[in-house]
């Protein structure tokens, strides 16, 4: 939107004047909402950077925010949405932000020259910023819902249960474990077990590059719950920092079959099933 | 009230098969451990398998039910396999914090059975 | 069918009653097969302490929303004795009646919120809910 007004200079001088009083109510306002999820100091950096790149942009006379002299404010402004999304902060609440600024701007004025229909129009106009805020929060939502699906897919795609051998089962682990995507692939693994009826199932974690607690409880479960299901279930290719991770946290891997590598756990679960794997003699 | 709801035992061999299709009320449980004890000492079994494949949820006290009816077994010579757990089942009693104590288990009644005819063949009488 | 169903725990039968009547929530509530057989065993192991140690009462089943998230609420009234020591009534291994002492504690772990209101001679009251994942 462009609005020329020919009056830039009073804007440029209003914005000058008020600083120290506009900056300071703007971070009081901006603040509210967040609850505290952001300390006041933080807070007040951003927003006086903030204001004077807004200043510098004003001072030119330009008016559309996607000219130049705006640069700075829309660098600044596109790292702060950055860090709120990251930090969890949802659209209404960073975008707070910068209209936070227009009702602190309303009261300065306002305190100096008192006019009626003014009142009228701040109150409708934060009604449409709040209309405006909500249309974007819906928008986003239902973004984050198509996000989530996909990522569901995804996980299902990138977690296969493959048969090594007649009733040997494995489940390669690569990349980072979270606590659900462990549940889910275990899930599909104790499944696998009833709809092929084999009784050794290996779990790899050659790939995997951390656990945590809760992770390494997951994968202990799963265990026990195929041990209860009548299948064997070993872990194969535990690297040595989780080996120390597991050790660390105090978890107790008990009498849980372990194995080096995937090749090894696959020997153990062939010699369990009567299976022996020899070399064959080439010579005679 | 209703009635107790008599789960029906099979003989096979000398192993006695007990499968359970309807949703357990805790005096059909008890009646399903007095019969199978009973019909143990009658046949003389060496075995029995519960298959709980159509069972949705074990709690503490069916869980119960499957280690007593192991230990009773014992008394008379005779191992107890159960057979047909479900995933959801097996997760649930595992964050329960439920062991089955001398219960054997195993995926289906085929492994169930191979499983008995191992025992009875390394104990023999 | 509503969002809320009252169920009275008088007998053997009214268990069975109740862990059908969860099981139907929670898959109303769309929680995965795995988080409904936990939320039912569970109401199994509550609905049996209310008959058991409670002398009987009722189970009031109800489904919550939450924005996105949906769940299942159960509790688990009676105005029997009371629990005199429940930091030991929620501790595993322990049982004052028939069952293997992990009723309360066993329960406790298998939903995503638990409270139990209790007060000697007055009865007790358990309340669990289960979210969608």
């Amino acid at each position: 939107m462009t609005i020329e007004t020919g009056r830039s200079d009073n804007l440029a001088d209003l914005l000058r004047t008020g600083a120290a009083a506009l900056t300071a109510r703007w971070v009081e306002l901006a603040a509210a909402p967040l609850r505290g999820r952001l300390s006041p100091a933080e807070l007040e950096r951003e927003l006086s950077e903030l204001y004077g790149a807004l200043l510098s942009g004003v001072d030119s006379g330009a008016r559309d925010v996607a000219a130049e002299p705006y640069a700075e404010l829309r660098g600044q402004l596109a790292d702060l949405s950055r860090r709120r999304a990251r930090a969890g902060f949802t659209p209404s609440e960073t975008a707070i932000a910068v209209f936070a600024l227009k009702q602190a701007l309303f009261e300065f004025v306002d305190r100096d020259d008192a006019q009626g229909g003014l009142r009228e129009v701040v109150v409708f106009s934060q009604l449409l910023d709040a209309l405006g805020l909500q249309t974007f929060e819906t928008y986003a939502k239902a973004r984050e819902e198509v996000i989530d699906e996909q990522a569901e897919q995804l996980l299902e795609l990138t977690t296969p249960v493959v048969k090594l051998w007649d009733g040997v089962l494995a489940v390669p682990l690569v990349g980072t474990l979270d606590s659900a995507r462990t549940q889910v692939v275990m899930e599909k693994l104790l499944e696998a077990l009833v709809t092929t009826g084999a009784a050794h199932a290996i779990i790899d974690i050659t790939g995997v590059l951390a656990v945590d607690t809760q992770v390494a409880q997951h994968l202990l479960k799963t265990v026990m719950a195929a041990r209860l299901m009548g299948a064997e279930c070993t872990i194969s290719g535990i690297r040595p920092h989780i080996a120390q991770t597991i050790v660390a946290l105090g978890i107790e891997f008990g009498d849980i079959t372990t194995k080096s590598s995937l090749a090894d756990a696959l020997r153990h679960a062939l010699r369990r099933s009567g299976v022996d794997v020899v070399t064959a003699d080439r010579r005679g | 009230m209703s009635a107790v709801e008599r789960i029906p035992i099979l003989k096979i061999g000398d192993v006695l098969l007990a499968s359970i299709q309807v949703d357990l009320q805790d005096r059909d449980v008890l009646a399903l451990q007095e019969d199978l004890a009973e019909k143990i000492t009658a046949t003389g079994a060496h075995g029995v398998i519960l298959d709980i494949s159509a069972v949705d949820i074990v709690d503490s006290f069916i869980g119960r039910m499957f280690a007593t009816i192991a230990s009773t077994s014992r008394l008379f010579d005779a191992h107890t396999v159960v057979v047909g757990m479900r995933p959801a089942v097996a997760i649930t009693l595992v964050e329960l914090g439920l062991t089955l104590g001398e219960v054997r288990t195993a995926l289906d009644l085929e492994k169930g059975l191979a499983i008995l005819a191992e025992l009875g063949e390394r104990a023999p009488r | 069918m509503t969002g809320r169903e009252d169920i009275p725990i008088a007998a053997d039968e009214d268990v069975v009653r109740v862990r059908q009547v969860v099981r139907s929530f929670a898959q109303r509530a769309k929680l995965s097969l795995v988080d409904q057989t936990k939320l039912v065993t569970a109401a199994s192991e509550l609905a049996r302490n209310t008959l058991t140690y409670g002398g009987g009462g009722a189970a009031v089943v109800e489904l919550l929303g939450e924005g996105r998230r949906q769940g299942v609420r159960a509790s688990f009234q009676d105005t029997g004795p009371g629990i005199p020591d429940t930091a030991l009534a929620l501790t595993d291994g322990w049982t004052s009646g028939r069952g293997m002492g992990l009723g309360l504690s066993g329960a406790r772990r298998l939903v995503d919120e638990f409270e139990l209101d209790t007060e000697v001679g007055r009865g007790t009251t358990v309340t669990v809910v289960k979210w969608s994942r």
